[in-house]
């Protein structure tokens, strides 16, 4: 039996025991839920549209002319042609007709008072009309005065390089690249340990090893729970990015979303393959899920590290040294590198280096890691110490 | 036939030496019964034939040849230490380990469904191995090993844990397994079911073999002993025979060695010349009693092993 068959049995054994459990099930689902449900709040309380304005108007050219108003006023404005009225309209609360009269008026008419936001447009609109009217008079052509208004321009000219804060999108979309990363990261790594261990303690991984070799075990677990949390980061992803579309959180926002969501995903496979490694190496020290903490806090200490400065530093100062300087090395850089490419501080030249040099780091590790699992993996006792497997001929 | 050989097998952990030049052959349709004191070295020897580890000396021989990794592949291990996922439902982890083995999936499913019928958790094929019984995954753990037909089978304690009704089904399933041609090395403390089971018993002491034969051989070897009973003979009536040595003395029957054929006339004589005669019975010792001296260390079994 060849080596890849055994290792795809493995792989999907982890897939399909992991996929069907209700913690995971349940897990991914209510963070899907909430990923949804926080754009659709963010999109409905940042009120990035504004409701229109509702108008009822006499006909076609006073639609025309009143929107022109409203959008040299920058007044969101739509407008409903009830067409000529005989008598007095029968108008609710809150309704506002306009009509133009043939000779430029503008008559408004309201239940009680003009809405405020709607006052400025109509003025303007007013104005537009008087305006005309005049140019009429005076043998000119009101459109080409409109045109030629409308596209005077003031000349600026700016003396120094501006200072570029970082943007709010970029700086959100960094934080979010970075807690997801994170958290993905943390999460499957840990399933790792503890598929190790619970190998370890039930003991099944005795008649396992009487049939395949640990490194078989071992690359197979390791994908197949690569690949599963590889899905629900994909998962997380595409409906992050597709419900912050639907609720408009975008709009006017400069960020390349998709190549933040492939960075993410690229980022997210090199440090789960560092850290997946690590893990279990480290599960394998110990027989007992008790006794898992002992060996993955200093690993959890290597993840939260480079998570905490980039979280609290890097979306409000990009281009910070230490940040910069962490995301250098390389079981930093899975943690860092993203928000920096998020935030737009990333240069090419650093992200295909890095990548280099931690697909480099993720084979120096099989071979450690693989070393120290095979060695300890089949120890028992409370806890195998990591110098006497690294001593083991 | 398939013959398993392990020759000269040494392991030492630090300092210490488990194992020093074990060797014996189980030929194919032989059943080895493997005994020894807890920590005598029997689950080392066994976890090297599986290669879950490497001896530091010696090898593990099929028909000859070196075991190889696709070989080491077809032998069916019982581990000492049970091990199944708990969380694992019966027929899917049998299903699982059958396709580790190398069968497809149509063969897995049916070997599966085959030697959980045989072994009676049929019904339990859905649950999960933890909601079943310590007995019941005794039975899983054995189908586990037997589920990608064997052409091997090593069993560390196969009976430990079981049921009577159990370890009749495990007995007939051995000498099953026997019958088909495969060599089957078991070990277990419970020695009455070795010497009804097993064509030939190896003794290992403290990482050595002590004694490897038939159980007629090992039991019919060394010095002879003799029962007598004689009521009305004094304490010690025995001891002045030439070539006779009291093994034990009671107030039913008296236990004596003699040095060769013969001299047991000169204990009756003796046990005459105190009154009544009762019994004069050849004792042979029982296997336990074997295993209870070679575990000692004392001369009947090592000169049996000559």
């Amino acid at each position: 039996m060849s080596p890849a068959r055994t290792v795809r049995l493995v792989a999907a054994r982890e897939i399909s025991t992991r996929a069907r459990s209700k913690a995971f099930v349940w897990t991914t689902a209510v963070v899907l839920v909430l990923i949804v449900a926080g754009s659709a709040l963010i999109g409905f309380l940042g009120g990035k549209e504004p409701e229109p304005l509702h108008v009822l108007v006499t006909d076609d050219i006073t639609a025309t002319a009143l929107e022109r108003a409203a959008t040299a006023t920058g007044t969101l404005v739509e407008t409903d042609v009830l067409g000529p009225l005989a008598g007095a309209p029968n108008l609710s609360d809150d309704d506002v007709l306009v009509g133009l009269a043939p000779d430029g008026t503008v008559h408004v008419t309201v239940n009680t008072e003009v809405p405020s936001d709607l006052g400025p447009t109509l003025t303007v609109m007013a104005q537009q009309q008087a305006l005309g009217a005049a140019i009429t008079s005076l043998g000119g052509d009101p459109a080409a005065v409109d045109a030629a208004v409308l596209s005077a321009q003031p000349a600026v000219t700016t003396l120094e390089e501006p200072t570029k804060g970082p943007d709010l999108g970029a700086s959100i979309l960094g934080q979010v690249v970075g807690i997801l990363i994170f958290v993905a990261i943390m999460t499957t790594g840990q399933m790792v340990a503890q598929g190790v261990v619970e190998e370890k303690s039930s003991r099944v991984v005795e008649i396992l090893l009487a049939t395949i070799r640990p490194a078989e075990l071992i690359a197979g677990k390791v994908l197949g729970i690569g690949a599963l949390g590889l899905a629900q980061v994909a998962a997380y992803v595409a409906v992050g990015a597709g419900s912050a579309n639907a609720f408009g959180l975008l709009d006017g926002v400069d960020v390349d979303l998709w190549s933040a969501a492939g960075s993410t995903l690229v980022w997210f496979l090199l440090g789960y393959a560092i850290y997946a490694l690590l893990f279990a190496a480290a599960g394998a020290l110990v027989s007992r899920q008790e006794d898992v903490a002992s060996v993955t806090t200093p690993i959890l200490m290597m993840l939260m590290i480079p998570y905490a400065v980039g979280i609290s530093v890097a979306p409000w100062d990009p281009t910070n040294t230490l940040v910069t300087v962490l995301s250098y090395v390389p079981f930093f850089t899975p943690l860092i590198m993203p928000m920096r490419s998020a935030l737009g501080v990333a240069a090419p030249w650093e992200i295909v280096l890095m990548i280099v040099v931690c697909a480099a780091l993720v084979a120096l590790l099989v071979w450690v890691a693989g070393r120290i699992y095979g060695r300890a993996v089949l120890l028992t006792g409370a806890r195998v110490p990591l110098r006497e497997v690294l001593r083991a001929r | 036939m398939t013959r398993l050989e392990l020759r000269s097998l040494t392991k030492s952990y630090g300092s210490r030496r488990v194992l020093d030049d074990v060797s014996f052959t189980v030929d194919g349709g032989e059943i080895l019964g493997f005994v020894g004191a807890n920590g005598a070295g029997k689950t080392t020897t066994m976890r090297i034939v599986l290669g879950v580890l490497v001896p530091d000396g010696g090898e593990v021989l099929r028909d000859g040849h070196p075991l190889d990794a696709a070989q080491r592949r077809s032998i069916g291990y019982m581990p000492e230490e049970r091990g199944l996922y708990p969380k694992m439902k019966v027929g899917e982890q049998l299903d699982y380990l059958a396709r580790l083995h190398g069968l497809d999936a149509a063969a897995a499913r049916a070997a599966t469904r085959e030697w959980t019928e045989r072994l009676g958790v049929a019904e339990r094929l859905g649950d999960e191995v933890q909601k079943l019984s310590l007995g019941n995954q005794q039975r899983v753990q054995l189908a586990a090993a037997l589920v990608h037909s064997p052409e091997i089978l090593v069993l560390d304690e196969p009976f430990s844990g079981l049921d009577p009704v159990a370890v009749d089904v495990m007995s007939s399933v051995l000498r099953e397994r026997a019958a088909a041609g495969v060599p089957v090395v078991f070990s277990s403390h419970q020695l009455d079911l070795v010497e009804r089971l097993c064509d030939r018993v190896g003794i290992i002491r403290a990482g050595s073999m002590v004694a490897l034969d038939t159980v007629e051989a090992l039991r019919s070897g060394g010095a002879p002993r003799w029962r007598v009973v004689a009521p009305q003979a004094p304490a010690g009536w025995a001891a002045a025979v030439p070539g006779a040595h009291v093994v034990s003395e009671g107030p039913d029957a008296t236990v004596v060695e003699v040095t060769h054929d013969g001299v047991e006339q000169q204990v009756l004589a003796a046990a005459l010349a105190t009154g009544p005669v009762h019994e004069l019975a050849r004792v042979r010792p029982s296997l336990t009693d074997l295993f209870r001296d070679a575990v000692a260390g004392t001369p009947h079994t090592q000169e049996a092993q000559a």
